[in-house]
């Protein structure tokens, strides 16, 4: 009379057109007859680009040689037949030194690397979050790595050769500039956001104008200012290295921005988090360590990392005053007699803008990352 | 606190005197101004001396003098026989032809790129994602770079130039194109042109109010297309063809005639474009997906179809949330247009620079940078707010 059934059925696959990959194509590729279209274009953009680039990245690339003549065609005075177009990466190897550490004293390199060595040995940690020790490591990291790195790269100290800054150049220079910008700008973007938000006019009227003025001109004029002004202001005789008025202009620059995206924070931290602070007593200075700052910072992460990949693709711009970081020894190795055809602006430029893309792309993900695990879903 | 008070027969506790925070808000102020102060002093007192040792007459005398060198590029006359202060005109309205002209195609190719993130078409979605990925993590000095040693620097030579549509060129020297020259009776097209645009404002206006009536729909946009090309085109034939193009001429070394685009314009114009587009479609982007689903499905509902949805529902409130964020990457976009030093593209920066090499007026300059950078700043923010506070969402 009735029946129940006891097991389930087994549920059926879907239609055929609404699986695999003819439906994935229908529905992606194909939906409708604009989108069609569309795909035929992007195929053809793709198809028109791509293959001609991999071929003249990789199979008509030249990999190794010594000079020019690699690189160019018979026309041009090189070994290639006419009409040959690919990557000079023998440019890139041969020059590869250079664009790591510039003029830098070619036996004392070693210095560079053991810098760079203990950067990442102190980062990486630092980066994880479940690595222990994270006050040592900040500490380390923060306090004592810079001064480590400021004898052993410059030396004149403990028997070391003295190397002048005017020597540094390629990743070393951008390296340097981005960390000491990024170590000096966000507490002083800290203060300054502070300071605008104080309620003691002085103080306020100062941040406020540092902050507009530096924002409203472009990094280039900030970094003449370092540069020409500088000397002007110090007294007759007091000298400046060319880096450290660099470091100076990036650091000023950065630190108006970082004090913005700062600011931006603290005005998102509800008006009770404040009052409760000075309801429990706390100083002024109590009250945003340990109340405010936490809260505020950890809301604008996304914003302060874009500040740092900002200054970090900035520090390019010192080129402009005449010293050579990763881009601007590149460009200066064009005008390398040794070296200049055709194809070596290209590869070089490719190759620095790889190099700028790694970190840049590199601190972005690891923003996103951050962001996921300091969610703690209380807005 | 009150019934303390009331128990010491009204008078509030007093703080001791160092512990009251307003005076010590006052101490604390005076101590920064009297810090500021004394720096400024210091630094004025550095200086003079400074410049009296190096026999710089400071002050802004220098702008009238003799110039002495040349610009490659100048929107009025100018020659090297011209004033400073004639230089710096040359150099600003260099930075304005850049920055405006960038700002116009960082905002079309971004819109596109940032519509197209959100594309249901998977291959349109990923070549943009590319496209913003790679343009938002490398220098934009270094896209300048490669648009300007990369790409046009290694085109033929003037001989062999690129042969293009319309008559035009493409070689290391530049783009050549061909360049209008208006005869007689060509305000007649421009009248036409003027024409156009106001009755296609009427039209508009009319169609509005109508639809508001009576709830018929009228084809505006066509309408306006159709005016604002039809009527110069009208006055083009009616005038006797008043317009004759000169065309580029190919002689043995070089190209003669016609409008010539120079290399340094083009590869900043293409280079920050390009650059400040990636940043845009990541706002144009946001915008969009900012406005909730709601709003497209409720519109749905009332029967408008994905064109209109799109149109009337979604950008005016998409645009509420891309505005602010669009006006700092024009102002980015300006300032970043003083990298045209690094090329040699004459802007107010690469004017400065020479100038001050030439008279040694270090703190004039950089003054004058200053000012001009943060006059167009404070200008732009202006005009978008203006623009912002139209397009707000107007509640009660």
């Amino acid at each position: 009379m009735t029946f129940v059934r006891t097991e389930m059925v087994a549920a059926q696959p879907a239609p055929r057109g609404e699986r695999g990959i003819v439906q994935w194509l229908r529905k992606n590729l194909f939906a409708t007859p604009v989108d069609s279209v569309l795909t035929v274009i992007g195929l053809l953009f793709v198809a028109y680009t791509v293959p001609p680039l991999l071929r003249w990245a990789f199979i008509d690339a030249q990999w190794t040689g010594t000079d020019r003549t690699f690189c160019s065609t018979v026309a041009q005075g090189g070994i290639h037949p006419d009409g040959w177009s690919g990557a000079c990466w023998a440019f890139v190897s041969a020059k590869f030194q250079q664009f790591m550490y510039g003029r830098y004293t070619f036996t004392q390199r070693w210095r560079v690397d053991y810098t760079a060595i203990m950067f990442v040995l102190l980062l990486v940690p630092l980066l994880i979050p479940r690595a222990p020790y994270k006050m040592l490591n900040a500490f380390l990291f923060f306090i004592v790595f810079p001064i480590v790195a400021y004898f052993l790269l410059v030396g004149g100290y403990f028997g070391l050769t003295y190397v002048p800054t005017q020597l540094w150049g390629g990743l070393l220079v951008t390296m340097v500039l981005s960390f000491v910008g990024i170590a000096v700008s966000l507490p002083l973007g800290i203060l300054l956001a502070l300071g605008r938000r104080s309620s003691l006019p002085v103080v306020k009227m100062l941040c406020v104008t540092f902050i507009e003025i530096v924002r409203g001109v472009p990094l280039v004029t900030v970094l003449f200012m370092a540069s020409v002004m500088l000397p002007l202001f110090l007294p007759t005789g007091m000298t400046f290295d060319r880096l450290l008025r660099a470091l100076v202009g990036v650091a000023m620059f950065a630190s108006a921005y970082m004090a913005e995206v700062i600011r931006g924070g603290l005005q998102a931290i509800p008006k009770g988090q404040y009052e409760g602070a000075d309801s429990l007593g706390l100083s002024y200075w109590q009250k945003m360590i340990l109340i405010v700052l936490p809260q505020a910072l950890k809301l604008v992460i996304p914003g302060i990392v874009n500040t740092f990949i900002g200054l970090f693709k900035d520090t390019s711009l010192v080129y402009i005053i005449g010293m050579f970081d990763l881009l601007g020894i590149v460009r200066q190795n064009f005008s390398d007699a040794a070296w200049a055809s055709p194809q070596t602006p290209m590869s070089g430029l490719l190759f620095a803008g790889f190099v700028f893309w790694i970190f840049c792309f590199g601190m972005s993900r690891y923003s996103i990352f951050m962001e996921r695990r300091l969610d703690t879903s209380h807005r | 606190m009150a019934s303390e008070d009331t128990a010491h027969g009204g008078a509030p506790a007093r703080a001791a005197f160092l512990n009251d925070p307003k005076i010590r808000g006052l101490i604390y102020q005076v101590v920064v101004f009297a810090a500021l102060v004394a720096v400024i002093y210091w630094i004025i007192g550095n200086t003079t001396e400074n410049l009296r040792r190096s026999n710089i007459s400071s002050g802004f005398a220098f702008l009238n003098a003799r110039s002495g060198f040349d610009i490659a590029q100048t929107l009025i006359p100018y020659s090297s026989n011209s004033r400073y202060i004639d230089a710096f005109v040359v150099g600003l309205l260099n930075t304005l032809l850049v920055a405006v002209s960038g700002i116009v195609l960082a905002s079309i190719l971004g819109f596109i790129v940032g519509i197209g993130r959100l594309s249901r078409n998977w291959l349109i979605r990923k070549i943009c994602t590319v496209y913003v990925e790679v343009f938002r993590n490398i220098p934009p000095l270094l896209v300048i770079f490669f648009w300007y040693f990369a790409v046009l620097q290694v085109l033929p030579p003037p001989r062999d130039s690129i042969e293009l549509p319309f008559g035009s060129y493409l070689n290391a020297r530049g783009f050549f194109l061909p360049r209008a020259i208006w005869g007689e009776g060509s305000w007649l097209i421009l009248l036409g042109l003027v024409l156009g645009i106001a009755m296609s404002f009427l039209a508009a206006r009319w169609a509005r109010t109508r639809q508001a009536a009576t709830g018929q729909q009228f084809p505006v946009a066509l309408t306006s297309i159709g005016l604002i090309v039809g009527l110069p085109v009208l006055a083009y034939i009616l005038g006797g063809f008043p317009v004759t193009l000169e065309f580029p001429q190919k002689s043995t070394f070089n190209l003669t005639g016609g409008w010539t685009i120079k290399p340094e314009f083009l590869s900043l114009f293409l280079a920050l474009s390009f650059y400040t587009a990636s940043f845009i479609a990541e706002i144009v982007r946001a915008g969009i997906l900012g406005v909730s689903k709601g709003q497209t499905e409720a519109s749905y509902a009332v029967g408008l179809r994905p064109g209109p949805t799109l149109r009337l529902v979604v950008i005016p409130q998409a645009l509420r949330i891309i505005i602010p964020p669009l006006t700092s990457q024009y102002l980015n976009l300006t300032k970043n247009s003083s990298l045209a030093v690094a090329i040699g593209y004459p802007d107010l920066v690469a004017v400065g620079q020479t100038a001050m090499n030439q008279t040694g007026q270090a703190i004039e300059v950089v003054a004058i940078w200053m000012v001009i950078y943060l006059g167009l700043s404070l200008a732009t923010s202006v005009f978008m707010n203006w623009f912002n506070a139209r397009m707000a969402l107007v509640e009660r």
